[in-house]
């Protein structure tokens, strides 16, 4: 494990391009990420970049964590969401609502990695309208039954732990958040193929038919489950992305600055057009602003100020929107190139799209944004302010 | 809890942030203490852990485990009583 947090960037950026660069594409077509690259970066102390160090992780403030997000994102996505969902979605939350005895049980094996974990809120029916979910429990004893169905559910096909979302089979406005163990009698997973991108990040659906769970499993209070523990774990998800949208538009820029320097058309080098320049320039612009957003989200947890998950929101909007249009204008940059598998800005076209959608849509993000603008820019009568 | 804000403070400082963050627009709403701001429709429960953040970061103090229900959030009277605890 390494420690200095300068060193494990330094080194985690080492180990992304000379080992994990190479195996990109690869792991794509065959639609498995690595499990050997896994265990690699569990070795790293990676999938407990964020997590206490009491329970193994690294303990990494949120601004290192977050260019460490940066760091993975811009060489794979799929490593990176092993970061959003396995270390944030799940790691984060549990450290943060976790009692004792689960932390000591679940936290010290997601550090080493002896246990990938997967958050399922998402359900066939139910994406951005999370709060109306169908997946239910019942009480019974000392056991809590689950039944249900999840979907889009990242690296459930490789969950040995999976932090659920599910409804009072007698009251739907009681979510309450669950612990389950992948290899309880009643889990079916399938693994969801055809997708745009992050074919290799083991999305699935999940289906639960009587799943018996231990009563000691249920994280924070029954009925808390939305308000607190998933509204949490997503706030540090978003984060997560946040800094994933600006390592896919950093990548991009990268690609397209290289390419434009070397491709010559017309007896110049196409970065010498003024055209491709005003492409360039915007992205230097805009890669230069969210990344401050990013940081300004960073430092405000940093801080404990209450004001990061606005401030995370709207980094997660606007890095999600310009690494779109970052992608696709370094696809435009490259041409017909851009458009083939053999350069790296064809896979960033397609995984950029998924930012705008995952933890949040940037519809929702805007309607959030609006709702605290219309209170917070609003001039009073009278007052001037 | 660790702020040396009394009574009066903590509950101005709390219906300042509340009111700066309703997401209805009708400027002759009157937050009282007593009201239970999720069912009166003024927030939504997605703005009970920005609450529970800035309850913990203005008021320096950590939120038990056990205290971590709406309830205790849905007013200003109550999470007053949770914090006096």
């Amino acid at each position: 494990m390494i420690n200095d947090k300068e060193d494990i960037l330094q080194k985690t950026a080492d180990y992304m391009e000379r080992y994990v660069r190479s195996q990109v594409n690869k792991m794509e077509a065959q639609e498995s990420f690595s499990l050997a690259i896994i265990q690699d970066m569990a070795q790293m102390g990676l999938l407990g970049a964020s997590l206490p160090k009491e329970y193994g992780g690294l303990e990494l403030d949120p601004l290192t964590y977050g260019r460490l997000t940066e760091v993975i994102g811009k060489v794979s996505s799929t490593a990176r969401t092993l970061l959003t969902v396995h270390t944030s979605l799940v790691g984060e939350t549990l450290a943060r609502y976790g009692n004792e005895g689960q932390k000591e049980k679940y936290l010290r094996d997601i550090c080493r990695g002896s246990k990938i974990a997967c958050f399922a809120l998402t359900e066939p029916e139910n994406g951005t309208d999370a709060a109306t979910i169908k997946t239910s429990y019942e009480k019974k004893e000392q056991v809590y039954i689950l039944n249900g169905h999840k979907r889009w559910i990242s690296l459930a096909g490789i969950a040995d732990l999976m932090l659920v979302m599910a409804v009072n089979c007698t009251d739907n406005k009681k979510m309450s958040a669950f612990l389950v163990d992948r290899k309880a009698p009643g889990i079916e997973v399938t693994p969801v193929t055809g997708l745009l991108a992050a074919r290799d990040a083991y999305i699935s659906e999940i289906r639960f038919k009587n799943v018996e769970i231990p009563a000691d499993n249920l994280l924070c209070k029954e009925g808390e489950g939305f308000a607190f523990v998933a509204n949490t774990a997503l706030f540090y998800g978003r984060y997560s992305i946040a800094w994933g949208g600006l390592a896919t538009a950093q990548a991009a820029l990268e690609e397209m600055v290289t390419y434009a320097r070397k491709r010559k058309q017309f007896g110049k080098r196409i970065g010498e057009f003024q055209l491709i320049q005003g492409i360039i320039g915007d992205a230097v612009a805009q890669i230069t602003a969210a990344r401050s957003l990013c940081i300004s989200a960073g430092e405000m947890r940093v801080k404990g100020q209450e004001d990061a998950v606005m401030q995370t929101n709207i980094a997660k909007y606007i890095t999600s929107r310009i690494s779109v249009q970052i992608c696709a204008d370094a696809v435009q940059v490259l041409g017909g190139n851009g458009c083939c598998s053999c350069y790296p800005v064809e896979r960033l076209f397609r995984e950029s799209k998924i930012l705008e959608i995952i933890e949040g849509t940037s519809q929702i993000q805007q309607v959030m944004l609006a709702n605290y603008g219309m209170r917070k820019f609003y001039k009073r009568e009278n007052t001037g302010v | 809890m660790n702020t040396k804000m009394n009574d009066k403070e903590i509950r101005r400082e709390l219906k300042m942030y509340i009111e700066e963050n309703m997401e209805v627009f009708d400027e002759n709403i009157d937050l009282r203490d007593n009201d239970n701001i999720f069912e009166k429709g003024f927030v939504s429960s997605i703005f009970a852990m920005r609450l529970l953040a800035f309850i913990e970061s203005t008021f320096k103090t950590e939120i038990k485990d056990e205290d971590i229900n709406l309830a205790n959030f849905s007013s200003i009277d109550n999470i007053v009583r949770m914090l006096e605890k």
